[in-house]
């Protein structure tokens, strides 16, 4: 148990967490683990707890007990290498394409390479160097035509295209996703979620979606961890080994797949 | 279309030949705008002659109608508030006014800014402070005048502070609701790329409490000049409150009293002025949405 604990790149031991003292704990004495270069899908009905876990490992949100680990670091804080993207893309509405994309890394400019804020072994990019990575990003993700453009003034499509490179720009090894495209319509939904499948294999990411459509769960997740109503104690784990492949949408594979996932969630099939 | 008649430049003359139904296919962002700039640029400098002129039309209007020595025509005053200004001391005054005014703005920001921030994200001090402020901030703080003129005495201090006084509970007001505003999943992702408080302020609650703060200074500027006015009537010799009312008005100068107003007119129409081109500049991304 230990030598698997040291090589993995989310460890939950023992995570207890309530919203107040009385309430129902959202999670008792859960326990779960990612390994490196995984991507897990997280998916339950509302309520259940998906987003409280994500916010727990990105360290916005302390545990009530127990530990969340992720790579070396004990999380009491955000890491610096953990990239998050939120439904709601969280972009600043008063700075242009451009000026989002570049707010993480002139963040890290900021501090400096601190270990809490930035990540201590890797300095910060160059002025210079930091705009040729923005640029390299805003081409990566087919939004540098709309860099002088404010978020208000672009489609939902482009500003998560905008939060995703903003993301990536800092190279995290470690992606959270809290339901990414559930604002988007169909074809930008399913357009974006090809373009995480592609970049997770460019880079090599460790990925966790939360997602509460079925579908979804099982295009980006190679594991799929089901959620039930709290309080959550131990992990239901579906294995999806075929996401990620091109067509996969289209393959008896996949609809198993998710008829399996609607009969955990006790939906009728 | 005659040639020799209009000069057409080249951009025209595209234009000219597309078919007046169907836009331009692709939309040069920079020129457009820069186009659409100037146009409303023109457009705006256009309505503020025309307001102008309604002005000095119903000033002469009412000159005319009343026919006293209170009420002289626009040809007289404005001889006159050239000459105060050059060879009176009527330039001293409006030095003097505009500074009061600027030191107060000054303060009320550097106070109201930081504490309107903190309300905002802090609800606790939100839950405790709105009450207080509620009761505070309708009252006309210009009657304390008796009772700050006592107590900071007759210098300046007195003066500056009434009018910070009042700028402060507006830009407060303001700066609470912007940062209260905020959602949450914005601060969360920011905080997600490693942004700690500073950072935060910097990035965050700084350039969002900025058009706040300058929303807060357009409207309320002229009360702020309002109670400059009142304000210059008590222990001093100088500003333009003292030389309107003790100067001229008493004196029954009306041409220079007409002066007088005049400069405080545009005292107060040149710090509105500055402060709309500030907003505008501030809060472009506002517009984003419907320019495109």
């Amino acid at each position: 148990m230990s030598t698997t604990n040291t090589q993995a790149m989310i460890a939950i031991t023992d995570l207890t967490f309530r919203y107040g003292p009385r309430s129902t704990p959202v999670f008792d004495r859960f326990n779960w683990q990612v390994a490196p270069g995984e991507t897990w899908s997280i998916i339950g009905a509302s309520g259940c707890g998906k987003t409280t876990l994500l916010t727990l490992i990105a360290g916005l949100r302390r545990a009530t007990s127990g530990t969340i680990r992720v790579g070396d670091t004990v999380i009491r804080r955000p890491r610096p290498e953990t990239g998050l993207i939120l439904q709601d893309y969280g972009l600043l509405p008063w700075a242009t394409v451009w000026d989002n994309v570049a707010l993480g890394l002139r963040v890290r400019r900021f501090y400096g390479p601190d270990g809490t804020h930035a990540p201590r072994t890797a300095p910060p990019p160059s002025r210079q160097e930091a705009r040729r990575m923005v640029e390299q990003w805003l081409r990566r993700l087919n939004i540098a035509d709309q860099r002088n453009k404010y978020p208000g003034a672009i489609s939902g499509g482009q500003r998560q295209r905008t939060a995703i490179a903003r993301t990536l720009a800092l190279q995290p090894d470690l992606l959270l996703m809290d339901e990414p495209f559930s604002s988007l319509d169909a074809p930008t939904r399913e357009d974006l979620q090809n373009l995480v499948i592609q970049l997770q294999r460019e880079m090599d990411l460790t990925s966790v979606i939360v997602t509460h459509a079925i579908e979804e769960a099982a295009i980006l997740g190679q594991h799929i961890l089901v959620l039930d109503q709290p309080p959550n104690t131990e992990p239901v784990i579906v294995s999806n080994p075929g996401a990620g492949a091109p067509g996969y949408r289209s393959t008896p594979a996949f609809l198993d797949r998710c008829n399996e996932l609607r009969e955990l969630l006790g939906l009728t099939v | 279309m005659n040639d020799k008649a209009t000069p057409f430049t080249d951009a025209a003359r595209a234009a000219e030949a597309r078919p007046l139904s169907t836009p331009p296919a692709v939309w040069n962002g920079d020129a457009a705008t820069a186009k659409r700039a100037a146009k409303t640029t023109l457009a705006r400098l256009g309505n503020l002659a025309l307001a102008l002129a309604i002005f000095v039309a119903c000033w002469i209007a009412l000159a005319a109608y009343l026919d006293r020595d209170i009420m002289p025509y626009p040809w007289d005053v404005l001889p006159v508030f050239v000459e105060e200004m050059r060879e009176g001391d009527l330039w001293d005054h409006t030095v003097i006014s505009a500074g009061r005014v600027l030191q107060a703005i000054a303060v009320a920001v550097l106070f109201a800014t930081p504490i309107g921030m903190g309300l905002g994200q802090i609800r606790v001090l939100n839950r405790i402070f709105s009450p207080l402020i509620g009761l505070v901030h309708p009252i006309p703080k210009v009657v304390f005048l008796p009772v700050i003129l006592v107590i900071m005495g007759i210098g300046e201090t007195s003066k500056v502070f009434l009018i910070a006084l009042i700028l402060f509970f507006q830009i407060l007001v303001v700066v609470r609701d912007e940062a209260a505003s905020l959602r949450p999943e914005l601060i969360q992702s920011v905080r997600s790329l490693g942004a700690g408080r500073r950072a935060l302020f910097r990035y965050v609650y700084l350039p969002a409490s900025l058009p706040a703060v300058l929303t807060a200074l357009r409207v309320s500027v002229g009360t702020a000049i309002a109670v400059l006015f009142i304000a210059e009537q008590y222990s001093t010799r100088e500003g333009l409150g003292y030389y309107i009312v003790t100067l001229t008005w008493q004196r029954l100068r009306f041409d220079q009293m007409y002066a007088g107003i005049l400069a405080m007119s545009l005292l107060g129409l040149l710090l509105y002025m500055v402060v709309d081109v500030l907003e505008r500049i501030v809060g472009r991304w506002r517009r984003a949405g419907e320019l495109d």
